[in-house]
């Protein structure tokens, strides 16, 4: 199948991953990104048909817990590592007048 | 009056002392170590681990101090809450005392990817100690402290207890709780103990290990006393050896230590036969799909709203995220999110994930068969000894290939543990890799013992302990 990650794909990932990636990043990770994914290409040879997925090691059910309220952290010790906060609320950069444009 | 400040104090001491030439410890817990021993010291002693120093990797919540993960983008971030294993240490009576250096997110095989500074390995400061777990693994090799927690995603705890010279193990998935330990990938993170010996990780598995409910793939299953069972007679040992663990690649000088300790465990007389692990070809490239999807999806939590670092004047709400990320996250890190990312894109998934879950499936498979007739496996833990500080960083696959040994275990679940088992001609330190059926730990554990009942390659101190 043998995928090269040319420069407009590594900038859609990039997208995609919510990262800004410098032009020189841009040209290092598409190299290094297009060695490794040519070596995990590999698992192209084991033959899977009919094998099913394993997504967790040993077997999981849905856990649920009793429907009754529970202590929470609290507003104080939640935002306390907030880059910005507004009590009780995270504060960001206004975002309205952009969308809007 | 017990000697728990006494312990401490020493602990603090030999930090001070050995830590600038080694460089495990990014933060020392100082106060409220000494606080939590003198009202140690004013009850009863009970446990083995009483009153003894713990360092905890610090990708594990602890309410005092910080919790970076190595990383620039958590380099102020305070835990409002302990993690499960940091709770479970308190009753019997361990004290936390440091947080310890790994590789930015446990990304990493030589800690070379910290945020803030590579440690050294202990025998040779030329030497990288292994990683991700690094700092841990340095603080015991150096003997400054007793004990310490790591975690594993893919060979993080036994790697570098391998090319530092101590006794580290991965438990079963789902036997030790994940919660507040800061996800990479969560089908495979697991907490672990590092120590010198069988007996040390036997004490400290036996208090972190069990169900708690924040982590709802935590088992609830019975946590046997590993250490009474270290004594018990060891029985019929079968032990399995794969020769895909002793083919090319693996070091002549690490065949020879490896190929001694085997036969050691013949003249104790276990049984030797072998097995066969027919997909091992295809454990890095499983992992490596596996485990950088999941890090995509669990690191997409660092946006720069809630914690950790935002950048300084975003142009717009969208660089809010990728601005901070940016500049938060490191090489490795970003290298990691990128391919998650790509191997879960549209037109990706079914080629790329989705055909490394089916062949998680058959390694898997390899392992259950091949415990059928044997009791543990063995191989060398790594196929070479330490490398140097900076020989594989400008080379990410070549660094993958560093865990070739250790990811099947984390793939499919099972235990496993590394112990010393020699030295190179340089006096660099070899391990001994042990793999055993899911859950059995007790019976991992013992078989390690029974090794360094007659062995004293875990007893040995790097030259640095003197000075």
């Amino acid at each position: 199948m043998s995928e090269r990650i040319d420069e407009a794909k590594v900038r859609h990932i990039a997208h995609l991953a919510r990262l800004r990636l410098t032009d020189e990043e841009i040209v290092r990770f598409g190299a290094q990104l297009s060695d490794i994914v040519s070596y995990v290409e590999k698992l192209g040879e084991v033959n899977t048909e009919g094998v099913e997925p394993t997504a967790h090691p040993l077997p999981v059910r849905n856990v649920l817990r009793d429907d009754v309220p529970a202590d929470s952290l609290g507003v104080d010790r939640v935002l306390a590592n907030a880059p910005d906060s507004s009590p009780p609320y995270f504060k960001v950069p206004k975002v309205l007048d952009q969308m809007e444009s | 009056m017990g000697n728990a400040v006494s312990n401490i104090e020493n602990a603090l001491a030999a930090i001070r002392g050995t830590d600038p030439k080694v460089r495990a410890i990014l933060s020392t817990l100082d106060e409220s170590a000494m606080a939590r021993a003198q009202t140690l010291d004013a009850g009863p002693a009970g446990s083995p681990i009483f009153g003894k120093a713990v360092v905890v990797k610090d990708n594990i919540c602890t309410d005092v101090g910080t919790t970076t993960c190595g990383s620039k983008i958590l380099e102020r971030f305070r835990s409002p809450y302990n993690a499960h294993v940091i709770e479970r240490l308190n009753p019997p009576g361990a004290v936390v005392v440091a947080k310890t250096n790994l590789d930015e997110f446990a990304m990493g095989s030589s800690t070379e990817n910290s945020g803030f500074f590579t440690s050294r390995n202990p025998w040779n400061p030329e030497f990288v100690p292994g990683g991700s777990s690094g700092g841990s693994i340095v603080a015991v090799a150096s003997r400054m402290v007793p004990y310490a927690l790591g975690s594993e995603t893919g060979g993080s705890i036994r790697q570098p207890a391998s090319f530092c010279g101590v006794s580290g193990l991965k438990p079963t998935y789902g036997r030790v709780s994940r919660y507040g330990l800061v996800a990479f990938a969560s089908s495979l993170d697991q907490i672990g103990p590092v120590a010198v010996d069988a007996r040390g990780l036997a004490e400290l598995l036996g208090v972190i290990a069990g169900r708690d409910a924040r982590d709802s793939t935590s088992v609830d299953l019975p946590v046997p006393n590993y250490v009474a069972k270290l004594d018990e007679p060891v029985g019929k040992v079968r032990i399995g050896i794969a020769a895909e663990y002793f083919g090319e690649g693996l070091h002549p000088e690490t065949r020879r230590v490896v190929e001694a300790a085997i036969e050691t465990y013949k003249k104790l007389g276990a049984e030797v036969c072998e097995i066969h692990l027919p997909h091992s070809a295809y454990t890095i490239g499983c992992y490596y799909l596996v485990c950088t999807a999941e890090a995509s999806s669990n690191l997409a939590r660092f946006d720069g709203v809630r914690y950790g670092h935002r950048t300084a004047s975003p142009s717009d709400y969208f660089d809010v995220y990728s601005g901070s990320r940016a500049e938060g996250f490191g090489a490795e890190v970003k290298r990691r999110i990128m391919l998650g990312t790509f191997a879960l894109s549209s037109g990706y998934y079914d080629a790329y994930y989705l055909k490394a879950l089916k062949v998680r499936t058959l390694i898997k498979h390899d392992f259950l068969d091949a415990f059928k007739s044997c009791d543990v496996i063995l191989s060398p833990t790594t196929p070479t000894p330490a490398f140097k500080i900076g020989e594989k960083s400008d080379n990410p696959l070549e660094m993958y290939l560093a865990d070739i040994y250790n990811c099947a275990a984390n793939l499919a679940g099972i235990p496993a543990l590394s112990i010393p088992c020699g030295f190179t001609s340089d006096r660099m330190p070899v391990g001994l890799q042990l793999m055993a059926p899911h859950f059995a730990e007790d019976r991992l554990l013992q078989i390690a013992h029974w090794y360094q009942q007659k062995t004293d390659h875990h007893l040995q101190t790097p030259p640095i302990c003197a000075t």
